[in-house]
């Protein structure tokens, strides 16, 4: 069952096209990646899939509805979660209150609720309670109190998951989520992601890391200078000439 | 950090916000006793508390800025001048009325700016803030312009008016109590972390699902509705209203004010509201300069102490909090 499709989506900033006519399907479950080359349009892609840039032309469905041209909040509130190429936390509040944020689809209550404590006092409880349980899935649980700014990198990638985690994605946008990750860390990531997928939530996924793509992804995309060469598992793809030569260059290219 | 030194250190951080309390409670209770003067410092100080708060909302957790919210003090103020010393209303359905006008004029200055990024908020309520002020100047059959408006009554309910000095510094303090516990509470609900969370990044808020420009706005009127109360509290309280009173000063003194206390924190923007109210009468010499002291003391703060007051505990607790893990 298809969750995400894109229908020949293009984006251009002035001359330069980022997207070019890309189209492809994202099913409801596993891994799928996005791969290509720096510069081929991958986050642009993401942007325009999660509201943040408009397309020029061409079609975002998800869930078999048009989201083309939805504010980001709009997206977010169908289920379509993203994290960013360079961790947005929010370094003003600790850990624990980062991934409550994110639970802010998933509760009600304004002015009023904010006013009168003891009648949100249950749904805090329940904010406060998955809060933790993600804390915990991510291995981040003994950080809860500290603020998200004082974490290091690799696990504040891991915080941005679990915040996006909080919103109940059914889909879930990771741009370069092992960007900066040693190699234990990217470990540990892949394990989660395999998590992830396992508990029905599909993933879509930007990566440079290839050994973490083989391992993790069930399908790949391949994009280079805003085209898609290329889509299919895993071996497909890295026995696929277009992509060898997208990565290696041709003999032409190599001579030019 | 293990929990044990995650406790301890939380409660030497509480122990020196503590004691900041008792001094200020100490202090309060004193001029009570002794009256005089003093009394009518604090009145100003505890309206300061709220406009302060109110503002701390839109700020400090929304991380917005505004340059006009004297315009919603003197809205509602001088509604509540004009009604109760004019026209012989009484002073809760006046400052009802004066709390709806500013609110509106917040609402139709915030709902389009409020919608684009970057910092046509702040000007557009630079602008309101020197408009409502030329307003109070100019309409001169209602405000009676630079003259201002005096005999304004004490605030009351029917035969009980708050006519005694103390009386009043209770009802005072007890409005800036409940301003703060109401601030506290936003800043603790679902509605307060969506305020931070746009003050922390506005791509992961809405990545997230939050709707900024809704919560910015939302954030924009509740400080107003505060700079209202604040601002019909001051005439009642002082029974005289001028333009000068909601002056451009007003903001110089409410940022001092937050900037001292500690932007952001509930603790710190009441804490320095009473600072910087009570600074003047210690420094009474400087009258003169005091628009020179708060801003030297404003960028000397903002150098050496970026936090504030709120965040001076800080500076004696046995580990600063650097790395954890």
């Amino acid at each position: 069952m298809t969750l995400l499709r894109l229908d020949s989506v293009t984006r251009q900033f002035g001359g330069l096209i980022a997207v070019d006519a890309v189209s492809f399907d994202v099913p409801a479950q596993g891994v799928t990646a996005i791969i290509g080359p720096n510069g081929a349009g991958k986050t642009t892609l993401f942007n325009v899939i999660s509201g943040f840039v408009a397309p020029s032309e061409g079609h975002v469905l998800f869930a078999g509805e048009h989201i083309t041209g939805l504010p980001p909040e709009a997206i977010a509130k169908r289920g379509l979660v993203r994290t960013f190429q360079l961790a947005q936390l929010f370094d003003n509040l600790t850990v624990l209150e980062n991934v409550k944020v994110g639970r802010h689809l998933h509760t009600t209550g304004g002015l009023l609720a904010a006013l009168m404590p003891f009648r949100a006092a249950h749904s805090e409880a329940e904010v406060e309670e998955t809060s933790r349980a993600l804390l915990q899935q991510v291995g981040l649980a003994s950080q809860a109190g500290m603020l998200a700014s004082m974490l290091p990198y690799g696990r504040k990638r891991l915080l941005e998951i679990a915040r996006a985690l909080a919103a109940e994605p059914k889909l879930l946008l990771l741009d370069e989520p092992a960007a900066g990750l040693n190699r234990d860390e990217t470990t540990r990531l892949a394990s989660l992601l395999r998590q992830i997928a396992s508990s029905g939530i599909a993933v879509l996924l930007i990566e440079h890391d290839m050994s973490l793509v083989m391992n993790v992804a069930d399908r790949i995309a391949v994009l280079d200078f805003g085209k898609l060469i290329a889509q299919g598992t895993p071996s497909d793809v890295q026995q696929n000439p277009d992509v060898i030569a997208a990565y290696l260059g041709t003999a032409v290219a190599a001579h030019a | 950090m293990n929990l044990r030194a995650s406790i301890w250190a939380e409660a030497q951080r509480n122990a020196a916000l503590l004691a900041l309390w008792v001094l200020a409670a100490a202090l309060i209770a004193y001029v009570f006793v002794t009256g005089g003067y003093l009394i009518a410092v604090l009145h100003f100080a505890a309206i300061y508390v709220i406009f302060v708060t109110g503002l701390n909302i839109f700020m400090g957790y929304a991380g917005q800025v505004s340059f006009g919210h004297n315009a919603f003090a003197a809205i509602s103020g001088y509604t509540s001048a004009v009604l109760t010393a004019n026209h012989g209303w009484e002073s809760l359905p006046a400052a009802a009325l004066g709390l709806s006008g500013a609110l509106a004029c917040a609402l139709i200055v915030g709902y389009p700016t409020l919608r684009l990024r970057g910092h046509y908020l702040a000007m557009a309520t630079l602008a309101i803030g020197l408009i409502v002020y030329e307003v109070a100047v100019q309409w001169g059959s209602v405000t009676k312009g630079y003259m201002g408006i005096s005999g304004i009554p004490p605030l009351g309910v029917g035969p009980w008016t708050v006519t005694s000095d103390r009386a009043l510094l209770v009802l005072l303090i007890l409005f800036a109590a409940l301003a703060v516990l109401a601030a506290a509470g936003i800043r603790r609900s679902r509605l307060g972390r969506a305020f931070v969370a746009i003050a922390g990044s506005e791509d992961a808020a809405r990545a997230l699902g939050i709707d900024v420009a809704h919560y910015k706005l939302v954030a924009f009127l509740i400080s107003a509705f505060y700079a209202g109360v604040a601002g019909s509290l001051f005439v009642h309280a002082v029974g005289f209203v001028s333009p000068e009173v909601y002056g451009l000063h007003m903001v110089v003194l409410a940022f001092t004010m937050l900037y001292v206390g500690g932007i952001g924190t509930v603790a710190g923007s009441a804490l320095g509201a009473l600072v910087i109210a009570l600074l003047p009468e210690t420094i009474r010499k400087l009258s003169d300069y005091q628009d020179l002291a708060y801003g030297g003391l404003l960028i000397l703060i903002l150098i050496y102490a970026p936090g504030g007051l709120a965040s001076l505990s800080q500076f004696w607790s046995p580990k600063r909090r650097t790395e954890g893990a």
